[in-house]
């Protein structure tokens, strides 16, 4: 059955030095601007972090290099994920914010005609 | 020491249109470029400065200010609102007759474009896959719709009118002549706001006497990274507040013309000495205010919009936390 056991790779994992498990560089898959440069701003404010950026490969490939370096011998995946938590959790305030905001406008909006 | 920091609160917070180009682009405040600062994320200092400020907001369009955001982050929310908010389209056109002089390739085209008023979040999308051609997609992916058309000659009209609306019938086609069809349970699940296109009175071929289309329409669900079709948004943008300074005091005349010069409002004439005078200038636009400006093409509010591309920036993190975690445990 065509379709079954081809699984796409998501994110992966390449590291260039060999035991220095603060330099890595991931490949995350059907991404883009959209998420390297957000998690890029919200990584680089990590105080950990010595060096972080991304790259677009090749317009028509839809994946991006993403590189942490970190000091101190934290491994790189805590950056990455700590970025990631710290994503989501902007989103969910900004979601909280929004709808709330909404909510009263709205609410406003209707006052003048009672 | 005073310059100084003024100097280093204008890095930080401004973005200067100068003559020949604009400086002060990048956001420089990562922790360790400034001493004396701590920039170092966090989240309840972030909390604590973040506001949004509705400042209108109705059917077709929202506009809002979101203050304390970086712009990494708001550019994050316009690519995914004009990119993956997911909505329905038309994609499969069966066309079982086109006699009009609209080729069918263009047709097809067009009806791709038409925005179709239906909630994406209560579809799911079609497993692109094992189909044959003909094979109709359940009630839960797909939305069917029929557009049936004949153009005739108006028996009643005069003999020497030359007005095309007076001496033919249906000789135009327009949105409001596709019909829904519902599939399995749809027509119990929609029984109220009904499916169709969003605006009547959208132009789709123009026929004369014998011609005729017989076209059914497949919709699935889809973003707009995949075809531009699928984008829920007639656009999505954002700009920085602008700040003017004016750096001399400017008086009299010149001082009308000045204000003449901007839009009404944005300088205000003021009486010093017996003679008006006004405030001079250097355009800024301050960093960390953002006005958010979305319009939609009715198919969601765009308030709704806002958060289901919120939401979706969520899930793609989610998405990532998930690879990482299985990847560690193996």
């Amino acid at each position: 059955m065509a379709g079954e056991g081809e699984k796409k790779p998501v994110l992966e994992m390449v590291q260039a030095d060999g035991a220095d498990e603060g330099c890595v560089t991931f490949v995350l898959h059907d991404e883009d601007h959209t998420l390297g440069n957000s998690l890029r701003y919200l990584i680089m404010k990590n105080g950990d972090v010595d060096f972080c950026g991304y790259t677009i490969t090749h317009p028509s490939e839809s994946k991006i290099n993403f590189r942490i370096q970190t000091r101190g011998g934290v491994a790189a995946t805590e950056p990455l994920r700590r970025g990631l938590n710290e994503l989501s959790d902007v989103c969910q305030h900004v979601l909280n914010t929004f709808q709330a905001r909404v909510n009263e406008f709205k609410e406003r909006q209707e006052q003048p005609m009672e | 020491m005073a310059a100084i920091t003024k100097n280093v609160e204008e890095i930080r917070n401004r973005v200067i249109l100068g003559e020949f180009g604009v400086k002060n682009v990048h956001t420089t405040d990562y922790p360790g470029n400034y001493p004396g600062y701590d920039d170092t994320w966090d989240l309840e200092k972030f909390q604590k400065n973040f506001r949004i400020d509705v400042v209108n907001l109705d059917e077709s369009s929202m506009e809002f200010d979101m203050v304390g955001i970086d712009a990494a982050i708001a550019n994050a929310f316009r690519r995914i609102l004009l990119a993956e908010v997911p909505t329905m389209a038309i994609e499969k056109v069966f066309i079982y007759n086109n006699t009009s002089i609209v080729q069918d390739e263009v047709l097809a085209h067009r009806l791709g474009l038409i925005p179709i008023k239906a909630d994406p979040r209560l579809f799911e999308y079609r497993n692109t896959g094992d189909e044959t051609v003909e094979e109709e997609g359940s009630e839960i992916d797909t939305i069917q719709l029929q557009l049936k058309i004949k153009c005739s000659r108006n028996p009643r009209a005069s003999k020497d009118s030359s007005d095309p609306r007076e001496l033919y019938l249906n000789h135009m086609v327009y949105s409001k002549d596709i019909k829904w069809v519902p599939i399995g349970n749809q027509a119990d699940v929609f029984v109220d706001s009904g499916i169709g296109p969003v605006h009547d009175d959208i132009l789709v071929a123009q026929l004369r006497p014998g011609q005729e289309l017989d076209i059914t329409m497949h919709c699935v669900k889809g973003i707009g990274k995949d075809h531009a079709k699928f984008s829920p948004v007639a656009t999505a943008s954002y700009r920085l507040l602008p700040e003017i300074t004016l750096l001399e005091p400017v008086e009299g005349e010149m001082a009308e013309r000045l204000k003449r010069c901007f839009s009404r409002g944005v300088i205000e004439l003021e009486d010093v000495n017996g003679k008006s005078e006004l405030t001079n200038l250097t355009r800024h636009l301050k960093n960390i205010i953002i006005i958010f400006t979305v319009e939609s093409t009715g198919i969601l509010p765009p308030d709704v919009l806002v958060t289901e591309a919120v939401k979706v920036l969520m899930t793609k993190c989610q998405r990532f936390l998930g690879e990482l975690d299985s990847s560690e445990m193996e």
